[in-house]
């Protein structure tokens, strides 16, 4: 294996006038730069879908506010929604994803390197469509607007008795196209994972980054093309005379919702699988000790993989299903805590006899142990049936799916792109700046998150624009607003070390943290062609291999 | 009625423990943890249960995150070698396996004995039954067996646990989904067009109960507000009485009368005993009964009321009544005529 490149005739970038840079990057198809657009295209997406929180927090900070009206409130609690998970989260994941696949399991590129363009540029398609809205489309009320029928889009509000105009279509129409760029992406990771791994790697001896994204790019294929079906059906219904969810006509509201949830459940494993697949990549390199249980891993992401498709009916314990149904959903739904402890107590083992450095990397997997362990019980409070009858639809559940999506996903993010950072741009980011977005975010984080459950249990349901005085919801609201302002300090910190490092950071060198995947055997930034020549491996370690010659891992597994 | 679950004694005094848990002073008008109802009361048995498993679960792991953490970092003196390389045990990959598996088993048979008890009660012969319809942005309530129609404010009986008269509730829709949450008495249920279901209550102290829509049901979902008023079996009698009397009849307002039936009022409101017989808008036959204008979004005064009848908007903005554009003289008439629907 060679841990050196060499530069090939053409891929210089410095003296390129722009015009013809950027026109490399549009029609590019390597992964990397791919990766790098999923992410860049993301981070966007996540100043915009911010500042939507910011204003619904605004006008939540006291009862009776009227700071934005209730059709611009429900605007922006659909599009933030919207955007956050399709075009937020899923991007940035996607990127990772692209980017460090096949470093990682010593390829050259994705199995479908035109497909791979092609999903991002229908991904971002999506995403400009969904706020064309703003300009093209009418609201409910035809004062020309963003969808505002809520992220779920339960019938029969979509339907054209009570949203006329076209914001429900841009909204439709917006994930119909980048679902087909999702599941292009799901396609390319299956492929790339099962038929491009480099001599030697077998799939017990993948990094468990590139397992845990191929049974996310399993789910992907599974919930997104039911929910694109949903979307086909919903167009039909408004404006081929369908009467699918059309209540009015005979046709059932809660069958999108059945639709809606066998995506929207796995969807929240598909955010949650890539963001596991970077906790387990940090932690064993900052505890310097090699992933506790690998098969039993493997295993329990298997397992969250098969009993995610059998939950979703737990987001409508309130719709009046059957006793039957009803228990069903509470054991399966109770059931996926087991593998999810599993990886929890994992994880805490591989930290267990290490020597854990606390880098920006490893405070931000630290934080997120903690804020998993605390939204998973809070889950599986809202998975025992009756409980949930309360929970649900309140603001404990806001609470809990920000504690999973923000505390669990997010937080992993941040870990992600300060440890790859050095790799995708060859510079060391400032730990000092890293270390006060840390701060900042978690402090944020806390006031914002956990004090949002307390109005859930006092009654206060979601999705209201402003909420009467006297329900004992008013302290609680104004501190978890003034936690926004401290995440968004946090998300400035962390935007200036990002733009900061990358033109003023020191150089990384190859292989900054001493860890173990291929990727980090290459050089920073990668050259076009990945490796000088395809690495070889004996197992999942594969530098602590070479650099351990006296004590390989091969021994051992 | 089978009498509620009930969960070991100290259970309970856990969840007295729990500050805001004090039933006889809630903590918040709308507090899960003050149930005043017997399905309320056993959803917050379980919940305490789940508390208590769940929160010595977050013990347990919460203390070995920060034992770890603490104990072996990094040192400053550190020899600079790699600590020793675990691959992993079998042992104790079993024992968090199967030790989780228990606690699931343990859930899900607590669980489904609540989801049982609150699904499964039949309606006895003496419960009030009453038909609540979801509409954008209020609540319409009609007591079939009573002959009574009445909005956005339920009333019902005290239930005395020794001969409960619990209320059994039909939850319709008549346009989008909403869902009818009065936490201090019951968990929520959707209201969702072509899906009636059922839900009942029977609480056992009189007063009033709030809520509101829990299902995002379109522009005005925040101020479509639910209250109960439980009163005792006199009262209750009384009220039924009340509200099945024709409309009242008042020549002094005639003038106003004439104007609801000739402008579009009454294609959304009834009156009955008079040519307004609209469905769409609540029932105004007896709506100077109620505390409570707009779905309860503004109080039942006379200044309130002119200014819902001349602009909806600045109460509850993407209403569905419109503006009636009545010149002064006309909406004091109006406004005098609805203020005699006692």
């Amino acid at each position: 294996m060679s841990t050196d490149a060499v530069a090939l005739p053409g891929t210089e970038l410095a003296s390129r006038p722009l015009v013809s840079s950027l026109h490399d990057w549009v029609t590019t198809v390597d992964h990397k730069r791919l990766g790098i657009l999923y992410i860049s295209y993301a981070l966007v997406f996540l100043l915009i879908a911010g500042i939507e929180a910011t204003v619904i927090r605004i006008q939540l900070i006291r009862p009776h506010n009227d700071f934005v009206t209730p059709q611009v409130f429900n605007r922006l609690f659909t599009m933030h929604g919207t955007t956050m998970i399709f075009f937020v989260i899923m991007p940035f994941l996607f990127g990772f994803a692209n980017y460090l696949i096949p470093l990682m399991i010593g390829a050259r590129d994705m199995a479908f390197p035109r497909l791979n363009a092609f999903s991002f540029w229908m991904t971002a398609f999506g995403g400009l469509l969904l706020y064309f809205s703003l300009v093209g489309a009418n609201g409910l009320y035809g004062a020309g607007n963003a969808p505002d029928v809520g992220w779920f889009a339960y019938a029969p509000l979509t339907s054209r008795t009570f949203s006329v105009g076209h914001s429900t279509d841009f909204w439709t129409l917006a994930l119909l196209v980048s679902g087909f760029g999702s599941i292009g992406t799901a396609i390319n990771i299956i492929a790339t994972v099962f038929c491009m791994r480099c001599p030697g790697m077998t799939l017990a001896k993948m990094p468990l980054f590139a397992w845990l994204n191929l049974v996310m790019a399993g789910l992907v294929v599974l919930c997104v093309s039911p929910l694109t079906a949903a979307q086909v059906m919903l167009v039909i219904d408004r404006y081929l005379g369908g009467h699918f969810f059309d209540t009015q006509a005979g046709g059932s509201a809660v069958i999108w919702m059945h639709f809606f949830w066998v995506f929207g459940h796995p969807e929240v494993y598909v955010l949650v699988l890539p963001a596991f697949a970077f906790a387990s990549e940090i932690i064993p390199v900052f505890s310097r000790k090699p992933i506790f249980g690998y098969p039993v891993m493997v295993g329990a992401t298997i397992a969250i993989g098969f009993i995610s498709m059998s939950v979703w009916a737990h987001h409508m314990f309130t719709v009046g299903m059957s006793s039957a149904a009803n228990n069903f959903f509470v054991i399966s739904t109770m059931a996926i805590a087991v593998p999810t402890g599993i990886k929890i107590f994992n994880w805490l083992g591989t930290m267990w006899g290490g020597k854990i450095e606390f880098k920006t990397p490893m405070l931000f997997c630290i934080a997120f142990l903690f804020q998993f362990l605390i939204a998973g019980l809070t889950g599986i409070m809202q998975g025992a049936a009756p409980f949930d009858w309360h929970l649900g639809n309140s603001y404990f559940v806001v609470a809990h799916f920000h504690y999973v999506i923000v505390g669990g996903i997010l937080f992993c993010l941040f870990g992600a792109f300060y440890y790859w950072f050095p790799k995708m741009s060859g510079k060391m980011y400032s730990e000092a700046l890293g270390k006060l977005h840390f701060w900042l975010f978690i402090v944020g984080f806390h006031m914002t998150f956990d004090f949002m459950h307390i109005p859930g249990l006092l009654g206060m349901p979601r999705r209201i624009y402003t909420y009467e005085p006297g329900r004992g919801w008013d302290t609680w609201n104004l501190i978890v607003t003034i936690g926004v302002f401290f995440q968004a300090a946090g998300i400035l910190v962390f935007l200036g070390n990002l733009i900061w490092s990358y033109f003023r950071g020191k150089p990384a060198g190859n292989d900054p943290w001493d860890a173990w995947t291929l990727e980090w055997s290459t050089n920073s930034p990668p050259p076009a062609y990945n490796f000088y020549t395809i690495p070889s491996v004996q197992s999942r370690r594969p530098l602590w291999d070479l650099k351990h010659p006296d004590d390989p891992d091969w021994k051992y597994e | 009625m089978k009498r509620p679950i009930s969960y070991p004694v100290i259970v309970l005094m856990c969840g007295r423990a729990i500050a805001f848990a004090d039933t006889a002073q809630p903590w918040s008008p709308t507090n899960i943890f003050a149930p005043a109802s017997t399905p309320a009361k056993s959803i917050f048995g379980l919940s305490l249960f789940v508390l208590a498993v769940t929160g010595a679960i977050f013990l347990i792991v919460f203390a070995l995150l920060v034992y770890s953490v603490a104990k072996f970092r990094k040192r400053r003196n550190d020899d600079g070698r790699e600590p020793p390389q675990v691959y992993g045990s079998n042992q104790v990959e079993l024992a968090w396996t199967i030790i989780p598996i228990l606690i699931v088993v343990a859930l899900f048979m607590a669980t489904a004995r609540v989801i049982a008890f609150v699904q499964k009660t039949p309606a006895p012969s003496n419960a009030i039954a009453v038909t609540a319809i979801g509409h954008q942005f209020w609540w319409e309530y009609r007591y079939a067996d009573l002959g009574v129609v009445t909005a956005n404010e339920l009333h019902v009986p005290v239930s005395d646990p020794a001969h409960p008269t619990p209320t059994f509730i039909k939850l319709l829709s008549a346009d989008t989904d909403h869902s009818f949450w009065v936490p201090r008495l019951a968990g929520k249920t959707d209201l969702i067009p072509n899906h009636p279901n059922n839900m009942w209550i029977d609480p056992q102290e009189t007063g009033i109960y709030l809520g509101q829509c829990a299902q995002y049901c379109g522009t005005q979902h925040a101020k479509m507000l639910l209250r109960v008023y439980v009163q005792s079996k006199d009262e209750f009698e009384r009220w039924i009485q009340q509200q099945r009397q024709p409309a009242f009849v008042n020549d002094a307002v005639s003038e106003g009368q004439r104007i609801f039936e000739t402008t579009a009022c009454i294609n959304c409101h009834a009156v009955s005993g008079t040519v307004a017989n609209g469905r769409f808008g609540p029932d105004l036959t007896h709506l100077m009964s109620r505390d409570t204008i707009a779905a309860g979004a503004a109080t039942n005064t006379p200044e309130n009321l002119r200014l819902w009848i001349r602009d909806p908007n600045t109460i509850k903005p993407g209403s569905l009544m419109p503006a009636m554009e009545l010149n002064e003289q006309e909406l004091d008439a109006v406004a005098a005529y609805l203020e005699t629907l006692r």
